[in-house]
């Protein structure tokens, strides 16, 4: 893993990253045009002004255009190692990365992060609210504090954790005789379990500022008209965070999807995950010359990611005229 | 107009002076240290035998002067390398940069292609077959000809000598007694219901290269051929339905945790186990199945670009030696040599006593082509069997 082939996991390395990344950069993305319109309609923009985004600019074309580009171009050339020489034109790549057991661990990665994702949003969000209207500030601050780690807590470590307290010869597994009761680890069940750890403080970092922006003033407001707690919820305060909620989900979703570790250290290939799959194309002691079809997984990855991107988008611009 | 000319004069001078200097300084240091070992070194690249510097003292005194030999993906628990690594050290002081002990025959090909020509290259290789032969095509490593190479079977060797098969095994299964009942000796025995969730390989078989032996192994234990891995598959689905398939990827921890209580393996990597935990109270026995015999050689390879090419030459000279051939058989692995050195008298009795019995010797090896199409299946059908 320390030694670096010329530009093939590179790409790979940053791509988990493009996962995520793109959800925290698209919220700003998003308002800039609406709010540069707004702006040159009443002044003469100034001139040389832009000049200052130019360090962020150059940092987003390295970071992440120059592995973009080679991710791009690898996923259409031949291998190295292959039958046909290196770099010629081939779509092979990407028409494999979509076919037969690939294809498999591309949708149960998807059905994977949506499902944690889905559970992350689901749990986090009453978990915040009771932290945030709590009187205890100490047991808010234990709370985020917590959050704050655990929602780091991934990888190596996590899995071994799970192992030894829940894996087949775990202690906790022992002592209840849990294999007997059809419980294992190392299954879809189990890894949805094990990633849920994570999401869960996520979704309470990501939601808390959302929470505390609800003001007391609007719940009374509900109450002074005789709407129930379940009415305030249902027609105020859910409309309010639903961007945030969604924003939420994206980053939780690109979290799971972009996981490997964990996974690589718990289940083998009882849940096929397309990171796993890149790994083995990638670095491996059986398959030779596979590296430009990881390229072409990470690509359908990146576009897994930009899809929901391009769902979350539209829904949040629409809510977020709630929020002003 | 003038200051900025005169200030423009000066920084130009100041900047000729420190080229000067560095330039100056960059020269004295390579003349120093490195001027006479360049000429050595050069001879050194395209020596293909001892014979080519002028006999093994010669080898060894360009090796030491080199001082360094730099390997990579070499585990201190696989095969003996530990002792192999400890008593090259030892005989000839040539000091060993080990690198990522457990990577793979990917990243080896990887380390060579993208640090042509650094100081930082690994210098030898131990590589999979299919990567060795793969590498020998694409021209990335240098032939060489160990002075025993003529001792070792054609169908193990380039004709060149740009790869040599140096130790190999079978695939075994391992079992901790302590907690089975009675072993399973056999592909069939693991079906048994009384080894539900036990049975765990080492790896998945589109990456490990005993996991893939296993599954070739299970193959030929299962009706299929060298030509046909499909019923090798069809048995881990069969064993995955039943509930025996254990899915934990084995490793020394795993086991040591009784999380795979039996194991698929190399017969090296099940019986150096046997060692490792006799103190740990756990009794790890090894047995090769006789339904499904397989075994499979890693190959020995020089860097064509390797930055300390006599220390190489002199690393795999000592690795075919009957010294390092019988260490290899030390830490259970069979060497390359073992037929000729059982001839020459030179074979460690005790050690080739204690590697685990073969009671059906595998001696036709997969073509290219035949593991080519194998790990095509495997690719596709993996997956579909063991998921779920």
């Amino acid at each position: 893993m320390t030694t670096a082939p010329t530009p093939v996991p590179t790409p790979a390395a940053t791509d988990p990253s493009g996962g995520p990344g793109p959800s925290g950069t698209a919220h700003p993305h998003r308002t800039a045009p609406s709010g540069h319109r707004a702006a040159g309609r009443r002044r003469i923009p100034v001139s040389g002004s832009w000049l200052a985004v130019l360090p962020l600019l150059a940092f987003f074309l390295i970071a992440f255009g120059l592995p973009a580009v080679a991710i791009v171009s690898g996923a259409f050339t031949t291998s190295s190692g292959g039958d046909v020489p290196a770099g010629r034109f081939t779509t092979d790549n990407v028409r494999d990365s979509v076919q037969g057991a690939y294809w498999t661990a591309l949708l149960s990665s998807v059905k994977l992060s949506a499902l944690t994702a889905l559970l992350g949003t689901v749990l986090g969000l009453p978990i915040a609210q009771a932290v945030v209207t709590s009187r205890f500030t100490a047991l808010r601050e234990a709370v985020l504090t917590a959050s704050g780690v655990l929602a780091n807590f991934g990888g190596l470590p996590l899995a071994f954790a799970f192992v030894a307290t829940l894996g087949n010869a775990g202690e906790i597994t022992k002592l209840f005789h849990l294999t007997d009761h059809g419980w294992s680890l190392y299954s879809f069940t189990g890894l949805t379990i094990v990633y849920l750890y994570f999401l869960v403080p996520l979704m309470v970092l990501t939601i808390t500022p959302a929470l505390d922006g609800l003001r007391t003033q609007w719940r009374e407001a509900a109450a002074n008209n005789r709407a129930t707690a379940l009415q305030y919820w249902r027609h105020v305060a859910l409309p309010i965070l639903l961007p945030s909620l969604l924003g939420g989900y994206v980053l939780l979703f690109g979290s799971a999807f972009a996981a490997y570790a964990t996974a690589a250290a718990m289940v083998g290939a009882t849940v096929p995950l397309i990171s796993r799959s890149i790994a083995d194309a990638l670095s491996g002691n059986v398959l030779v010359g596979q590296g430009n079809l990881a390229l072409a997984l990470s690509l359908d990855m990146i576009l897994v990611a930009v899809l929901v991107m391009a769902v979350y988008l539209p829904l949040q611009r629409r809510s977020a005229r709630w929020l002003s | 107009m003038t200051v900025h000319r005169s200030r423009a004069a000066a920084l130009a001078a100041v900047l000729t002076a420190a080229a000067l200097s560095l330039s100056a300084c960059g020269s004295a240091g390579s003349t120093g240290s490195s001027g006479d070992a360049k000429a050595g070194a050069k001879d050194a690249k395209e020596a293909t035998s001892a014979a080519d510097f002028g006999g093994m003292d010669a080898l060894v005194a360009a090796a030491k002067k080199e001082g360094k030999l730099h390997v990579i993906t070499l585990p201190r628990d696989w095969a003996n390398y530990g002792k192999l690594l400890d008593g090259f050290k030892a005989k000839y002081g040539i000091e060993i940069e080990e690198e990522n002990p457990d990577g793979s025959s990917q990243d080896e090909i990887n380390a060579i292609t993208s640090r042509k020509g650094q100081d930082r290259a690994p210098d030898v290789v131990d590589l999979g077959s299919a990567f060795a032969l793969q590498a020998a095509k694409d021209g990335l490593l240098a032939p060489y000809k160990v002075t025993a190479f003529d001792k070792i079977a054609e169908s193990m060797k380039d004709p060149a000598g740009l790869r040599v098969n140096d130790y190999g095994g079978y695939i075994s299964i391992g079992c901790d007694a302590k907690k089975i009942a009675a072993c399973p000796k056999t592909f069939a025995d693991l079906l048994k219901p009384e080894y539900k969730g036990k049975v765990a390989l080492n790896g998945n078989p589109t990456k490990s290269g005993s996991a893939f032996g296993g599954v070739y192994a299970a193959a030929l234990a299962n009706g299929g051929s060298l030509d046909n891995i499909q019923p090798g598959i069809d048995f881990f689905a069969k064993l995955k339905q039943s509930g025996n398939f254990n899915p934990v990827e084995s490793t020394p921890a795993t086991i040591e945790k009784g999380e795979t209580p039996i194991s698929i393996d190399w017969s090296y990597l099940n019986a150096g186990y046997t060692d490792q935990f006799k103190p740990k109270g756990i009794d790890w026995q090894v047995a090769i199945p006789v339904d499904g015999s397989y075994a499979q050689y890693y190959n020995q390879a020089v860097n064509k670009w390797a930055p300390h090419p006599a220390a190489a030459r002199l690393w795999q000279e000592y690795l075919f030696s009957a010294e390092g051939q019988n260490l290899y058989m030390g830490g259970y692995a069979t060497p390359a040599l073992f037929d000729a050195m059982k001839k020459d008298n030179t074979l460690d009795a005790a050690a080739a006593a204690k590697l685990p019995v073969v009671e059906k010797p595998f001696t036709t090896f997969p073509s290219q082509d035949q593991i080519t199409a194998a790990k095509k299946v495997v690719t596709e059908n993996w997956t579909k069997a063991i998921a779920g």
